[in-house]
């Protein structure tokens, strides 16, 4: 379970949010909504500690990551897979190679033990023939579906995905997002979704945390989120309809 | 105020990659690939370097002495003290802190902000020890090669110099570069190599951890890491002089 109390936020004088406490529980799926620029990645990035607050706890099993020693957070972190914006995949080695990455150096698999696992995480993903692809060979959708690979190959309790349908194509981010749902369901993690896609959302989500005038305006389930009269949530969510 | 923050900064970042000196297992792969890339790759410039200024260095140095009075073997003796001395370790620090310098903090600051260094921490690596450690030991392990490079090619440059021109014979230039060879001097060279060597790599590697700001964040760490590399090898060339010598 991932608990976040009181957190406080901000870069100089520029303040991002305040106040923002919520929990995540088990298994389940929560979406982070807001505007560009209100500071959902920022947020995300204090779950596993890659920054740290001013104010405030992030708890993961009853641990406050910000007072955890470097080895005991690289701990922590492992039991955390990322999905980044742009995949941040390392273009020095091959697609296949970067799912491999934390297998080398984290497990003490064997290569054949390393190549079972890598197949197995990219028939997940969908993209089992991948081989020997540099990532400059790969499309946005593919680069995702790597990130994806290589963030789910080390069993995460936890899966962090940062605007995971930014840039895509209306199919591959269905595609995306049925990984998610998979992901979720198939293997019990718990997921925070970082997205301003509202499609997405209600699509992957089962509870939804709005980022708004630097606090969290609103928290609640997707049921409440379809029937709510919070005005601005409201702005935010109506912004994303469209028709054809 | 900015200075000391920056200065900070750089204090952390070094003592985070001394702390993982012992995780050799984590960069041993890395440590390989930069050896080869900071210090194979560059034989071939550093040596062009140091054989162009060796042969400049006698044309010019046999058009200065035209007195009958200065035996002609004092023009080998300058050269080659002034390779091993100075001009082997400097030449190639400069040429280094634009080919190596460059490299590291584009590299570098290029992952910084397509957040794969981000990746490496949320995978539970320490990315100083296996981005930073790296480049920065290869850095203080290949200079010494590179400045002996350096400077062997050069004295070849200046003998080769002297025989075109007609300014100086091989016997004559051999036997001054024989009269004033003094051992301390070559020590002294390698001390000044592990030194640049090891400013190059970790004002680069420092640049180019924290840059931020995309493509022209890139662009601004990687011009800061190569001027800054530059100003700092000549500052030390001066404070090395200036107690060892």
């Amino acid at each position: 379970m991932i608990e976040i109390k009181n957190l406080k936020k901000s870069f100089g004088k520029n303040l991002i949010w305040e106040n923002v406490s919520l929990s995540i529980e088990e298994g389940k799926t929560l979406a982070i909504i807001g505007k560009s620029g209100s500071g959902k990645s920022v947020l995300m990035k204090h779950l596993n500690a890659l920054m740290y607050p001013d104010e405030g706890e992030v708890l993961i099993n009853g641990k406050n990551v910000f007072d955890l020693s470097y080895v005991d957070l690289r701990i922590i972190r492992q039991k955390f897979g990322v999905l980044f914006q742009g995949g941040a995949l390392f273009d020095s080695i091959s697609a296949a190679e970067n799912v491999a990455f934390p297998l080398r150096y984290f497990t003490k698999m064997s290569e054949s033990e390393i190549q079972t696992r890598i197949g197995y995480c990219l028939e997940m993903v969908n993209l089992s023939n991948i081989g020997d692809k540099s990532t400059a060979e790969l499309s946005g959708g593919m680069k995702k579906r790597i990130g994806l690979a290589r963030a789910i190959v080390l069993e995460p309790e936890y899966l962090l995905y940062d605007e995971p349908t930014s840039g895509l194509d209306p199919e591959t981010s269905d595609e995306i997002n049925d990984l998610i749902i998979h992901m979720a369901k198939n293997l019990s993690i718990t997921s925070v979704v970082i997205s301003h896609d509202m499609h997405s959302v209600l699509k992957v989500a089962e509870h939804a945390a709005f980022i708004d005038e630097q606090k969290l305006s609103w928290y609640g389930t997707i049921e409440e989120l379809r029937v709510s009269d919070h005005k601005r949530l409201k702005d935010f969510t109506s912004a994303n309809e469209y028709q054809i | 105020m900015q200075l000391f923050v920056e200065i900070g900064r750089y204090s952390r970042l070094l003592y985070e990659a001394i702390r993982s000196l012992t995780e050799f297992k984590t960069y041993r792969k890395n440590l390989i690939n930069e050896m080869v890339k900071t210090g194979v790759d560059s034989l071939g410039i550093v040596s062009l370097a140091g054989f162009f200024t060796g042969a400049v260095l006698t044309i010019q140095t046999s058009y200065q002495f035209t007195s009958a009075l200065v035996p002609k073997s004092t023009i080998g003796a300058i050269t080659s003290q002034s390779m091993i001395i100075e001009l082997a370790a400097v030449i190639s620090g400069l040429v280094l802190a634009g080919r190596v310098g460059a490299r590291i903090a584009t590299e570098l600051g290029t992952m910084r902000v397509s957040e794969q260094i981000d990746a490496l921490e949320s995978m539970g690596f320490n990315s100083v020890t296996f981005l930073v450690m790296p480049r920065v030991m290869a850095g203080i392990l290949m200079f010494p090669i590179i400045y002996m490079a350096a400077a062997i090619f050069g004295i070849i440059g200046g003998v080769l110099a002297g025989i075109m021109t007609g300014g100086v014979t091989v016997y004559e230039f051999m036997e001054g570069a024989r009269l004033y060879f003094f051992p301390w001097d070559v020590a002294f060279g390698i001390i000044k190599s592990f030194v640049f060597g090891f400013v190059i790599t970790s004002i680069s590697c420092f640049k180019g951890y924290y840059a931020s700001g995309g493509a022209e964040g890139v662009g601004n760490a990687t011009t800061q890491a190569t001027v800054y590399s530059c100003i700092y090898v000549l500052l030390a060339s001066f404070l090395l002089a200036a107690i060892l010598l």
